[in-house]
């Protein structure tokens, strides 16, 4: 069997749908993903500054929460196909056949509903709106149309990713300003490098899935050259939010040497060797994503540093508003 | 449909998980709404005397 037949062929033979157990059903939510999520709508509500009544925003938190579930359950009901392809996927419920296509698009569709339907009641009717944008905007623009077409796919598909601050926010405030704004822009820009980095390891299972990742479509030169260009970008902008009276000095330092550490790492990827891709017949595992070769640490370094920077952006943030730390411009 | 008393111990298992989460899933909702309602009342309440 060649290695892209073994790629190919499922992990298991398909379990019953009998067989389904209530965690798989919490796996099409992708809990990574809306733990995220949920971190940076925490973040832009808390940022608007407004008094809340603690369980309304608990309440926003929920339907956010829940409406990236549905969007990730949608998500793996139509991906379910190159999903079984790849390594790092083919565990997962629909591929495996534990649970039908189907019945995770029923779920998708059902939070989705949910989701929207209580932001608008309890909440507000903007929130609901751009709760409902980036939902469809992850299912439909995203999954549907650009993920298999286009090696921009994570590029316009990151809005998706990049929303939940502006969602939170709303929450909040019934508004959507230009510091709101910002925080979108800030995961905008981060999306690209950061997923570009995790395929320049990853790539053959992409190639085998035929998902046209930067690196298979441009190659690894022009990708680490890209990566680098966004960069040079996310380090300024991610010192925005200390100029526009948002953020205070805690901040100001975290994405300073955060910045220059990522530029770094990308300087340090761009002229290095190329990554030596894992072998295809590498036991799947999340360590997977972690542990690499020697070629492709500088890749791994940049990926993992980059989830750290966006995190600790994000903290700083949360920090100073909870400790009421004045912002360096008013 | 199949009978239950023909299913396996690890589906059957798996069943009562599932219509366990679902449960929960239910209840959590009712009391959603009833927060969401007695907060929103309060609000009006004291908004509107």
């Amino acid at each position: 069997m060649s290695t892209l037949e073994a790629l190919a062929a499922p992990a298991a033979a398909p379990a019953t749908v009998g067989a389904a157990r209530a965690g798989d059903y919490l796996a099409l939510l992708k809990p990574r993903v809306m733990s995220l999520v949920v971190f940076t709508a925490v973040t832009g509500l808390i940022c608007a500054g407004r008094p809340m009544d603690p369980w309304l925003a608990a309440v926003a938190i929920l339907c956010i929460a829940v409406g990236a579930g549905g969007a990730g359950a949608l998500n793996m009901a139509y991906d379910g196909d190159i999903d079984a392809l790849m390594r790092r996927t083919r565990r997962r419920p629909v591929p495996s056949g534990r649970v039908q296509a189907a019945d995770a698009r029923a779920l998708g569709v059902t939070l989705s509903l949910f989701a929207v339907t209580i932001m608008g009641l309890a909440i507000n009717v903007l929130a609901a709106v751009l709760l409902a944008f980036t939902i469809i905007f992850y299912v439909a623009v995203y999954t549907l149309w650009l993920k298999r077409r286009t090696p921009q796919n994570i590029v316009i598909g990151g809005l998706a990713g990049a929303l939940p601050p502006l969602v939170g926010w709303a929450a909040a405030s019934g508004t959507a300003p230009l510091n709101a704004w910002i925080l979108v822009a800030i995961i905008f820009v981060w999306t690209p490098p950061h997923f570009w980095a995790l395929s320049l390891y990853t790539s053959e299972d992409y190639a085998a899935a035929g998902v046209p990742m930067m690196p298979l479509v441009k190659g690894v030169a022009s990708t680490r050259r890209q990566i680098l260009a966004y960069c040079l970008v996310l380090a300024p902008l991610g010192m925005a939010p200390a100029v526009t009276g948002l953020a205070g000095p805690i901040y100001a330092a975290v994405a300073s040497l955060g910045g220059l550490a990522l530029i770094v790492l990308a300087i340090r990827l761009m002229i290095g060797k190329g990554p030596a891709p894992a072998p295809a017949s590498c036991p799947v595992s999340k360590t997977t994503l972690y542990t690499v070769d020697a070629g492709a640490r500088p890749a791994r370094d940049l990926f993992v540093l980059s989830l750290i920077y966006l995190f600790a952006l994000f903290a700083a943030l949360l920090v100073e508003k909870l400790a009421g730390v004045a912002p360096l411009v008013r | 449909m199949s009978d239950p008393n023909d299913e396996n111990p690890v589906d059957a298992r798996a069943r009562r998980g599932r219509n366990l989460l679902l449960a929960v899933v239910l209840v959590a909702f009712v009391i959603l709404v009833f927060i969401v309602t007695i907060i929103k009342i309060s609000h009006n309440i004291s908004v509107h005397g």
